[in-house]
């Protein structure tokens, strides 16, 4: 019996684990509806207003279209996922998990499973309705605008693990959006190509990860096939999002003053 | 109803484990820690089980001994060198007015404090050491559970990070139970322990503070642990709650051979303790048991005790300053 009942070790990451973790998660949001709402609604709603504002112009709708289908899912992501590990830090949720055998790789996965299958329907829906009802000409696949949304969200689940360490209350999280996300937005090719910008800018660009993410969505607007230059910005962003979790997970400590 | 210690049964959710002949608290198993004492009765397999876990080792091998514990937060020594033991199968109480360092003596313990020196060994080994993450259950102040998720929710999550079963193991029994049975009726058996099993499917957030507590502590009984932390469990809830968690406490002590080491500011709390840890701005005033605490001081209650070792402490440091 000793044999069976041995406490189960604790893993960098453990399958149960992790899902037991995003069930969690997804079970808090079924509990607030409205933010469900507000995360899968708003997107589209965006899109539908820009479609109208450049009604005149088509092209430009493609364009700033395409590039928005990138950045929404990173800054709701960013938003939810930095709030809720907030409220797990001062709640003192975390560090109870932390003194039970729960790895932080399977926390931080749990978040990023939970939250990346919100993003997929919430991508999946903002992709489907400019596509197909609001015009947007995309030569690429609709799948792939679908693949970089997804890798956007868990760059944005990322980012907000990490800044949560650094933000002591609400207030503070809410204002780290403007401190990490808009400079990113500014720069990212989003108003003007990245190459019609000051040297500086321009080369400030190249090392934030968004600016890949809407080169990414662009290079799948124009071309019928992966580029190389498309499978070069969907690895940036994929390792960019791997390397900022890594350093959330160091942020999460067992022991804390 | 009623056991033979007179404690107040809530339920009989969990019926077997509560027939077993149980001594009166202050007799359990204080004469030897650890040991478990002879049952007649048949034991529910749960109790059976975690008796066939528990080592009770030598009566020298307490559950926690400190030596030369010393924690600083910030520029602040906040405990100064302590020297203790905390012997198994019994209740501990930890009292000192607020401030004094029980929380962060507590977070040493559990291994979730930052800048611990000296020696802490906690069931035989040292604190924070990651076999010892399933052994130990814990309770901060504050409750810390899910506000947005239902009461058996939170305990469901909980329990799946505490035994997440094994793959291949799933649909294999274990002592009869498949793997998820066995965790729904330890959780079902925590609900019934903190009296909350008619409040299960209510949302956490929507609880009052009394019954928050309860399920945070109904999260650290999960899995049957052998060291129990309970830092103020007791803590804004009615007399009545206060007994029968008491009676709750003693009943795990007894019946599980478990350690309970649990911090509270209220001292006629200490009076239902075994032994007891009196704590004063980081330091250790006395390590005794209630009686042989009263009868030191030659105090009528624990308070009076507690009062009458603060004044000497508060002497003796006068005393050393003007000798200086």
């Amino acid at each position: 019996m000793s044999t069976t009942t041995a406490p189960a070790p604790t893993s960098a990451l453990n399958l149960s684990r992790t899902t037991a973790t995003a069930t969690r998660v997804l079970r808090q949001l079924r509990h607030d509806p409205r933010t469900i709402a507000l995360m899968i609604l708003v997107p589209c709603l965006m899109l539908f207003l820009l479609r109208y504002v450049f009604d005149g112009s088509a092209r430009t709708f493609d364009n700033i279209g395409a590039s928005l289908l990138g950045i929404f899912p990173l800054i709701t992501m960013f938003l939810v996922t930095s709030i809720a590990t907030l409220r797990e830090r001062t709640s003192g949720t975390l560090e109870r998990l932390l003194a039970m055998p729960l790895g932080k790789g399977d926390l931080i996965a749990g978040y990023a499973l939970a939250f990346g299958g919100l993003a997929i329907v919430q991508s999946a829906l903002a992709t489907g309705l400019a596509v197909w009802f609001l015009g947007l000409d995309v030569t690429g696949s609709a799948w792939l605008l679908l693949l970089v949304a997804l890798l956007d969200a868990l760059l944005g689940t990322a980012l907000g693990l990490f800044v949560s360490a650094f933000a002591a209350s609400e207030f503070q999280a809410v204002q780290f959006m403007p401190a990490v996300i808009f400079p990113q937005l500014l720069l990212c090719g989003l108003f003007t190509p990245r190459s019609n910008m000051h040297p500086v800018l321009e080369g400030i660009s190249n090392v934030l990860p968004m600016s890949y993410a809407v080169d990414g969505m662009n290079e799948v607007l124009r071309h019928t096939d992966m580029t190389t230059t498309f499978v070069r910005d969907v690895l940036i962003v994929a390792g960019c999002a791997v390397l900022v979790l890594g350093l959330g997970a160091v942020t999460l400590r067992r022991r804390t003053a | 109803m009623s056991d033979s210690c007179g404690h107040s049964v809530k339920t009989e959710a969990r019926g077997p484990d509560r027939t077993a002949p149980i001594a009166p608290p202050r007799a359990c198993a204080a004469e030897r820690p650890g040991a478990v004492r002879p049952l007649t009765a048949p034991l529910a397999p749960r109790i059976i089980q975690h008796m066939m876990n528990y080592s009770p080792g030598p009566p020298e091998n307490p559950a926690v001994r400190a030596a030369d514990l010393t924690v600083t937060r910030g520029p602040r020594t906040v405990l100064r060198g302590l020297d203790f033991t905390v012997p198994r199968g019994q209740i501990t109480g930890l009292l000192g007015p607020s401030g004094c360092g029980k929380s962060t003596l507590m977070r040493s313990i559990v291994g979730t404090q930052a800048k611990v020196t000296g020696t802490l060994e906690v069931l035989g080994r040292p604190a924070g050491h990651p076999a010892l993450r399933t052994r130990i259950g814990y309770v901060t102040q504050a409750p810390s559970v899910y506000d947005d998720l239902t009461v058996r929710q939170n305990l469901d999550y909980f329990a799946a990070i505490l035994d997440p079963g094994r793959p291949h193991a799933r649909t294999r029994s274990r002592g009869g139970t498949p793997i998820g049975a066995e965790r729904r009726q330890n959780v079902e058996g925590v609900l019934a322990d903190v009296d909350l099993t008619s409040h299960a499917d209510a949302l956490a957030g929507n609880l009052s503070g009394g019954q928050r507590s309860r399920v945070s502590l109904a999260v650290a009984l999960l899995g049957t642990p052998e060291l129990l932390v309970l830092d103020e469990p007791t803590v804004g809830l009615d007399p009545v709650l206060r007994r029968d968690l008491w009676n709750l406490f003693h009943d795990i002590a007894a019946t599980r051979g478990a350690t309970l080491l649990i911090s509270s500011h209220v001292m006629d709390e200490a009076e239902r303790c075994h032994r007891l840890l009196l704590m004063r701005e980081g330091e250790i005033l006395a390590d005794d048991t209630p009686d042989a605490l009263r009868t030191r001081t030659g105090a009528d209650t624990v308070e009076a005790a507690f009062l009458h070792l603060v004044d000497e402490a508060v002497a003796a440091g006068r005393t050393k300053e003007t000798a200086r």
